[in-house]
């Protein structure tokens, strides 16, 4: 089944255009990489989707319905810089507010609410740290609270806007391993992913993305060299067979 | 003392005691939207409807002046709103842009009005520097109301503030309004600046919503207590400063208002227990003596 549709869609930055005719389908239950340059429309792409950013042209369908019909089954993760970790509050609270939906607008969090976010909190190994302000917290800790945040909303569908960036080794494994739970419990989840090596470890379907889609499928048969260099538009440096990295064009 | 005791001063006292508390509340929202600047630049934007109101109706009423302050108030932040999106104009020079421009016609709108005959156009100028000590039963009900309006829209939609501020594109997400939010924070912005100017001018209105919010940062890591803190520190330097300006004669009400404020802000960026620079200082110094203790003891333990 397919839970989400895309169809020429097509978006741009005034008169920049970022994206070109995206037409791509996601199954339930697949775990999706999406793959591209610096500027290639990866966080673009999710904005359109969710109606963060203007969609010049196409069609969008979540769940064969509209967006505004589904929005409460869908989960969004925003990149970790896109908020100001200054703000008073501390992480139990940041949590609450994938719940928000849930409580009731105009209504303030009950007990139950707040033990929730808690067990949410727990899951991503971030239980000590409840009461711990925002801003104390390392890059790694609080990318662990926004994905707590986005799984407490119980979405079927989630987009994750490089959960991966910036994170260490412990919290990146701790990170894939719940995004494979999720897929494991029938959960369709999209990453914006950036490190090419790992791709083949973590994802079982991958999109390339450059303005438009370059590729997508099963990562088996789709992550090949080819696919990479047509991308990523030939800066590839190969370490072994099928798997490269970036290079810059300035070396 | 008798001052003290005077219904006329009991009426400024109130009114801008309540004003501080509310303008304390938005001026959080505020700081958090990070437009301290756009409370000055909608107060500045305010004083060319005064004098239009007048102009148009050639009567000092209190509602009528407000009224234009409103509108004129509220098409400045349009601009702003207009600039910032349809240009490559970043938000803090369309505010510079829209503060200088409708200051600048209100100043030349003040002229004209002095310049031309009928109406009793006597303290209309005092918009510039706010004329607390005149005002009334009717103002400090006008403000009271304001007050409650403000106090109540913070407290019934918290956790929606909260998020709108915090995180507005996973608001969205969760389906909350943005523009039904966008919309209430500039109304009861504009609402607060024109309801103030009155007691202390379109020039330092912005001081009653930057002031608190920044003071009542150094003191709590909550954004609950962050906003009760902000509201005291507002109805604080209100009630404080009306209190000062009646020790002399005709001294301004609205300067010390900001003085007091001033000094609030004084004590907390010192003394404050969250941010507080003397707090850091200490915090560094014990932290350096533990590390200097535990070298010694290794160098001893060595030795």
């Amino acid at each position: 089944m397919n839970v989400l549709e895309v169809e020429n869609v097509s978006a741009a930055y005034r008169k920049n255009t970022v994206l070109r005719d995206v037409s791509f389908t996601i199954k339930q239950g697949s775990l999706t990489g999406i793959v591209g340059p610096n500027g290639a429309g990866k966080s673009t792409l999710i904005k359109v989707l969710l109606n963060l950013h203007p969609q010049l042209t196409g069609k969008v369908l979540f769940f064969g319905s509209e967006l505004k019909n589904v929005k409460r089954r869908i989960g969004y993760v925003p990149q970790r810089v896109s908020v100001d970790w200054d703000f008073p509050t501390d992480a139990l609270d940041v949590v609450l507010m994938g719940m928000y939906g849930q409580i009731g607008w105009l209504k303030w969090p009950k007990k139950i609410h707040k033990e929730k976010a808690l067990k949410a909190l727990d899951i991503v190994g971030m239980k000590d740290f409840a009461h711990r302000q925002i801003s104390e917290l390392s890059g790694g800790q609080q990318q662990r609270v926004f994905l707590a945040r986005a799984l407490i909303q119980e979405a079927d569908l989630y987009f994750m806007d490089e959960p991966l960036a910036g994170v260490d080794a412990a919290t990146e494994k701790a990170i894939m391993h719940i995004l494979r739970e999720l897929k494991e419990s029938g959960k369709t989840v999209l990453v914006v992913h950036h490190d090419l090596q790992t791709v083949e470890d973590y994802f079982d379907q991958v999109l390339f993305i450059n303005r438009t889609v370059v590729a997508q499928g099963e990562t088996e048969k789709i992550f090949t060299k080819e696919n990479i260099a047509k991308t990523y538009g030939g800066n590839i440096r190969w370490l072994k067979e099928g798997v490269g990295f970036v290079n810059s064009p300035l070396q | 003392m008798s001052i003290l005791l005077s219904s006329n001063f009991q009426w400024v006292f109130f009114s801008t005691l309540i004003l501080g508390i509310a303008s304390g509340l938005i001026g959080c929202l505020a700081y958090f939207k990070k437009q301290s600047l756009m409370s000055d630049a909608l107060s500045h934007a305010a004083l060319p409807g005064v004098m239009i109101a007048f102009l148009l109706f050639q009567e000092k009423s209190f509602l009528m002046l407000i009224t234009g302050a409103y509108i004129s108030a509220f098409i400045g932040a349009l601009f702003i709103n207009l600039i910032k999106s349809t240009t490559r104009i970043k938000e803090d020079s369309a505010m510079g842009i829209v503060l200088a421009v409708f200051f600048g016609g209100g100043i030349v709108l003040l002229t004209i009005v002095n310049r031309s005959s009928g109406g009793n156009k006597a303290g209309l100028d005092q918009f510039i520097f706010g004329q607390a000590a005149s005002m009334i039963g009717s103002d400090v009900l006008m403000m009271t109301i304001l007050a409650l309006l403000v106090t109540v829209v913070v407290i019934v939609a918290f956790k929606e503030w909260k998020l709108f501020l915090f995180d507005p594109h996973f608001a969205k997400g969760l389906n909350l309004s943005m523009t039904t939010m966008n919309g209430l924070y500039i109304i009861l912005l504009v609402l607060t600046i024109v309801i103030g100017i009155q007691a202390v001018g379109v020039i330092l209105m912005s001081a009653l919503l930057i002031i608190p919010p920044v003071s009542a940062r150094y003191w709590t890591h909550s954004f609950k207590r962050m906003m009760i803190l902000s509201a005291i520190f507002g109805g604080l330097g209100g009630a404080i400063g009306t209190t000062i300006s009646t020790q002399g004669a005709s001294w301004p009400t609205g300067p010390f208002i900001v003085l007091t404020l001033g000094s609030i802000f004084l004590v907390s960026l010192l003394f404050g227990n969250k941010k507080g620079l003397i707090v850091e200082w200490i915090l560094f110094r014990n932290k350096q003596n533990e590390l200097e203790q535990n070298s010694s003891l290794v160098r001893e333990g060595n030795s």
